[in-house]
C-alpha cells in the first residue's frame, strides 16, 4: 500500500456494472479538480488529427492511448432518451473496459527529461515522484565526479508496476547544463536529442512494413529546474525555454524551494510568470491547446499556480507518528507531501495523476506533427524509394510550421 | 624617584584614544552570483538597510548586462567609535549566459585601488591618504551546487593574491546539517586542490585561556561560513522575538549558532579581525603588488637614474601604471640633491669666511 504514485488511477472509469451514483474519482487524485457534471461516456479525444491515414492513425493511437484520465460517470442503467432514441441498452460504454484491459496487457511508456544546473535536486525529485530509485544521483559528494564539459544526454529506463498497470519509464538526464563559465548554446544538444527521437518515430511511421506498436522514445515532458534565487529568471533559463517550448512540453519547477518563505515564493512565481509571458514562452499546459471551456478553467487554475515550488527527498522521518518523506533541519522538518510546506503533491498529481495522458497526446499530436510537417515540407533525408510519400499520403495541408526559435 | 613604575604601560591607551579620534575606515567587497542573499547578509551584519533603493533588473535586462562595480558608503557609530564602511558590490557577476572573463573588471578595480594608494604614498603630501583599498572580499558560494563551480574557481584564482578572501555559503538554510558539513569539506578540499589562498585567521596567542582557544579553533573549523541573513524580527507567541526567517515548518534564527554560522562570521569579521584584515592588506597584499609593479619597471635594464627617467618619459605610453610616481620621485631626488649641493656650497663659504676672519684676527693680534 505504501508506494502509491497514482498512475494506475488512469483506470478508474466505472464499468457497465456500476451504479450511476458511485463517485467516479480515484482516491487521492486531483487535488484541484472539481467534480464534472455527469456526461455520457465519450471515446478518447485526440487533438484533431490532421494528416495521415485516419484509420491506421487512430488504431495506432488506440493501442497506445488510455481512456480519459478524468473519468466520467456511466449512463444510468435505465435508458433516458437524450438525443438518440435508445430503445434498450446497447453496451457501447463497455468500450472503456475493453480498452482498459488491452492497455493493461501492453502497458505504456512515458519519457521524462530533467534539465537544470547541477545540484538543484533533479534526480532526487524524479525519485520522489516515482517513489523509486529511477534516477541515479550523481552521488553527491563524490570527489571523482567532474562536471562534464559539454551537456551529456543520459537516458535510463525502468519498468514500474502499480495496480496491475505496467509503465516503462525513461528518465533523461542532462548533466552539464548551465554549469560551465560559458553556457552559450548549451541547449543545442538537448534540442538535437529531442528532434532525433521525433526523427526515429517518423522513420518507423513511414516504413512500408511497420511495427504494430512503434516504440515511443519521444520526450513527453521536460521538467525545467529554476534556481530559487528569489529575484527573477536567469538569462539562461529564458534562452532555454524560448528555444525549446515549441519543441517539447516544458514544465518549469522551482527547485529546492525550502529556502523561500511563503511571501517570497508567491512574489517569485508571479515575477517568473510575468517574464515568461512577456517573452511569449508557453509552458505546458499551453493556452492554445485548451480544447473546451472545461479544459480551459481547469488548466487556468493550474497555470496560475505554476511554476510549482518543490522540495524532494528520499529520506523518511517520523512526524506525528507517521513516517513521511522530508528533510530534517534544526528548526523543523520539511514534509515533502505536505501542501503547507511545498507543492510537490501538486506537481505529482498534475504530471502523473491527471495529465500524464495529455502530455503524451500533446507530444504526439502537436509537437511531433509540427516536426513531421516540417520534415515533409523539406523533403530532405528520406530517399524517394522509401516511404513513397508523394503517392501514398494525401498532400500535407499547408499549415504554418512554427520553428523552434 | 619611583623606580617601579615608568608609565609606558599607558601607551596602548594613548594609541586607542588616537585611533578613536581618527576613526576607522574599512572597505568590504561582496561577490558572487545574484540571488545568494548577499545584500540581506550585509544588512544583517551591519544592521543597516544599505540596499533600500535597489532596483532588481529583470532577466531580459540581464541578458546584455556587463558586470558593474558599485560602491556604497555608510558611517556606523557604536560605543563612541566611528567606522566609515565602504561596500563594494558586483552586480551582474555570474548572471550572463557567457560569463567568460567576467571577473576581469573586479580584478581591475582592486588593482586600481592599489595603484591609487601607491601614487598617494609616493606623493608629496602624505598626511591624508585615503585608503580605498579593498580590505576583504566575502565570496558567496551557492548552497545548491556541489562545491565550487568553474566560475567560482576562476574568480578566486584571479583575486586570491590581491585581496583577503573569506568564502561564505549563502542561504545556508537550504541545507540539512549533514549536507552543510559535507559541502564545507568539499569546498575546503577544492580550495586546497586549486591552490587558492583564502584569508588565514591568525593563530591566537599562546597565553590566551583554553576557552578562547577552543572557540577560536571551532571558528576556524567552520570555514567556509554557512550563513543565513535576515533583517526581520520574528515574533511568535510563547517565544522571544528573534531575527530570522519564518517558514511553515519552523523559524530559522540568524543568531543561533546551531542554525547557522552568522555569529561566527560577525565575530571574526567585525569584532576580532577587522584590524588584522587591514594589516594583511597593507603588509602583504599591497606590498606584493608594489613589488611586482616596481620590479616590472626595473626590468627594462637601464641602471642610472637619468637614463631611466628618460626611458620613463619616452615610453610613458608603453609601460603601464606608476610611471608617474617614479618620475615624481626622480624629480624629488634631484631637487634634494640640488639642495644638498647648495647647502654644501654655503657651508664651504661659511667655513672659508670663518677661516679668513680667524686669520685676520691673528694678524691683528700679531700687530
Amino acid at each position: 500500500m505504501g508506494k502509491r504514485t497514482g498512475f494506475s488511477c488512469v483506470w478508474r472509469c466505472p464499468g457497465p456494472a456500476s451504479p450511476a451514483g458511485r463517485a467516479p474519482f480515484p482516491t487521492g487524485a486531483g487535488l484541484f479538480l472539481s467534480l464534472p457534471s455527469p456526461l455520457p461516456p465519450t471515446i478518447p479525444r485526440t487533438h484533431g488529427a490532421t494528416s495521415g491515414l485516419p484509420e491506421t492513425r487512430t488504431d495506432a493511437a488506440m493501442s497506445e492511448l488510455v481512456p480519459e484520465p478524468r473519468p466520467k460517470p456511466a449512463v444510468p442503467m435505465k435508458p433516458v432518451s437524450i438525443n438518440t432514441n435508445l430503445l434498450g441498452y446497447i453496451g457501447i460504454d463497455t468500450i472503456i473496459e475493453q480498452m482498459r484491459k488491452k492497455t493493461m496487457k501492453t502497458g505504456f511508456d512515458f519519457n521524462i527529461m530533467v534539465v537544470g544546473q547541477s545540484g538543484l535536486g533533479k534526480s532526487t525529485l524524479v525519485n520522489t515522484l516515482f517513489k523509486s530509485q529511477v534516477s541515479r544521483k550523481a552521488s553527491s559528494w563524490n570527489r571523482e565526479e567532474k562536471i562534464p564539459k559539454t551537456v551529456e544526454i543520459k537516458a535510463i529506463g525502468h519498468v514500474i508496476e502499480e495496480g496491475g498497470v505496467k509503465m516503462k519509464l525513461t528518465v533523461i538526464d542532462t548533466p552539464g547544463f548551465g554549469d560551465q563559465i560559458n553556457n552559450e548554446n548549451c541547449w543545442e544538444p538537448i534540442e538535437k536529442y529531442i528532434n532525433e527521437q521525433y526523427e526515429k518515430f517518423l522513420k518507423e511511421e513511414v516504413n512500408i512494413a511497420r511495427k504494430k506498436r512503434i516504440p515511443d522514445t519521444r520526450v513527453h515532458c521536460c521538467l525545467y529546474f529554476i534556481s530559487p534565487t528569489g529575484h527573477s529568471l536567469r538569462p539562461l533559463d529564458l534562452e532555454f525555454m524560448k528555444h525549446l517550448s515549441k519543441v517539447v512540453n516544458i514544465i518549469p519547477v522551482i527547485a529546492k524551494a525550502d529556502t523561500m518563505t511563503l511571501e517570497e515564493k508567491s512574489e517569485f512565481k508571479q515575477r517568473v510568470r510575468k517574464e515568461l509571458e512577456v517573452h511569449g514562452i508557453e509552458f505546458y499546459p499551453q493556452k492554445e491547446f485548451d480544447e473546451d471551456l472545461e479544459d480551459k478553467t481547469e488548466n487556468d487554475k493550474i497555470r496560475e499556480s505554476m511554476p510549482f515550488a518543490v522540495v524532494g527527498s528520499d529520506k523518511e522521518y517520523q512526524v506525528n507518528g507517521k513516517r513521511v518523506l522530508g528533510r530534517k533541519t534544526p528548526w523543523g522538518i520539511i514534509e515533502v507531501e505536505n501542501l503547507h510546506h511545498c507543492e510537490f503533491a501538486l506537481l505529482r498529481d498534475f504530471v502523473i495523476r491527471t495529465h500524464l495522458q495529455d502530455l503524451k497526446e500533446v507530444t504526439h499530436n502537436i509537437h511531433y506533427e509540427t516536426y513531421r510537417a516540417k520534415r515533409l515540407n523539406d523533403n530532405g533525408g528520406l530517399p524517394p524509394g522509401e516511404g513513397l510519400l508523394g503517392s501514398v499520403l494525401p498532400p500535407v495541408p499547408a499549415t504554418p510550421c512554427p520553428t523552434a526559435e | 624617584m619611583d623606580k617601579e613604575y615608568v608609565g609606558f604601560a599607558a601607551l596602548p591607551n594613548q594609541l586607542h584614544r588616537k585611533s578613536i579620534k581618527k576613526g576607522f575606515d574599512f572597505t568590504l567587497m561582496v561577490a558572487g552570483e545574484s540571488g545568494l542573499g548577499k545584500s540581506t547578509l550585509i544588512n544583517s551584519l551591519f544592521l543597516t538597510n544599505l540596499y533600500e533603493d535597489r532596483q532588481l533588473p529583470e532577466a531580459s535586462a540581464r541578458l546584455t548586462q556587463t558586470l558593474t562595480i558599485e560602491r556604497r558608503g555608510v558611517e556606523i557609530e557604536e560605543g563612541g567609535i566611528k567606522v566609515k564602511l565602504t561596500l563594494v558590490d558586483t552586480p551582474g557577476f555570474g548572471d550572463s549566459v557567457d560569463c567568460s572573463d567576467c571577473w576581469l573588471p573586479v580584478v581591475r578595480f582592486i588593482e586600481e585601488q592599489f595603484e591609487q594608494y601607491l601614487r598617494d604614498e609616493s606623493g608629496l603630501n602624505r598626511k591624508n591618504i585615503q585608503d580605498s583599498r579593498v580590505h576583504c572580499c566575502l565570496y558567496f558560494i551557492s548552497p545548491f551546487g556541489r562545491g565550487l563551480r568553474p566560475l567560482d574557481v576562476a574568480f578566486l584564482r584571479a583575486v586570491h593574491e590581491k585581496v583577503n578572501i573569506i568564502p561564505v555559503i549563502g542561504k545556508a538554510d537550504a541545507l540539512m546539517p549533514r549536507e552543510t558539513q559535507a559541502l564545507k569539506q568539499k569546498i575546503r578540499d577544492q580550495l586546497k586542490e586549486e591552490e587558492i589562498n583564502i584569508y588565514q585567521f591568525p593563530d591566537c596567542d599562546s597565553d590566551e585561556d583554553e576557552d578562547f582557544k577552543r572557540q577560536d579553533a571551532e571558528m576556524k573549523e567552520s570555514i567556509p561560513f554557512a550563513v543565513v541573513g535576515s533583517c526581520e524580527v520574528v515574533r511568535d507567541k510563547g517565544t522571544r522575538p528573534v531575527r530570522g526567517r519564518r517558514y511553515s515548518w519552523g523559524t530559522v534564527e540568524v543568531e543561533n549558532p546551531h542554525h547557522c554560522d552568522f555569529l561566527n562570521l560577525r565575530r571574526m569579521l567585525v569584532q576580532t579581525h577587522l584590524q588584522d584584515l587591514k594589516e594583511v592588506t597593507h603588509d602583504l597584499l599591497y606590498e606584493g603588488y608594489r613589488a611586482r609593479c616596481l620590479q616590472s619597471l626595473a626590468r627594462p635594464g637601464a641602471r642610472d637614474r637619468a637614463s631611466r627617467s628618460k626611458l620613463s618619459r619616452r615610453s610613458t605610453t608603453e609601460i603601464p601604471l606608476p610611471m608617474l610616481p617614479l618620475a615624481e620621485t626622480e624629480k624629488l631626488i634631484r631637487e634634494k640633491d640640488e639642495e644638498l649641493r647648495r647647502m654644501q656650497e654655503m657651508l664651504e663659504k661659511m667655513q672659508a669666511q670663518v677661516q679668513q676672519s680667524q686669520a685676520q684676527g691673528e694678524q691683528s693680534a700679531a700687530l
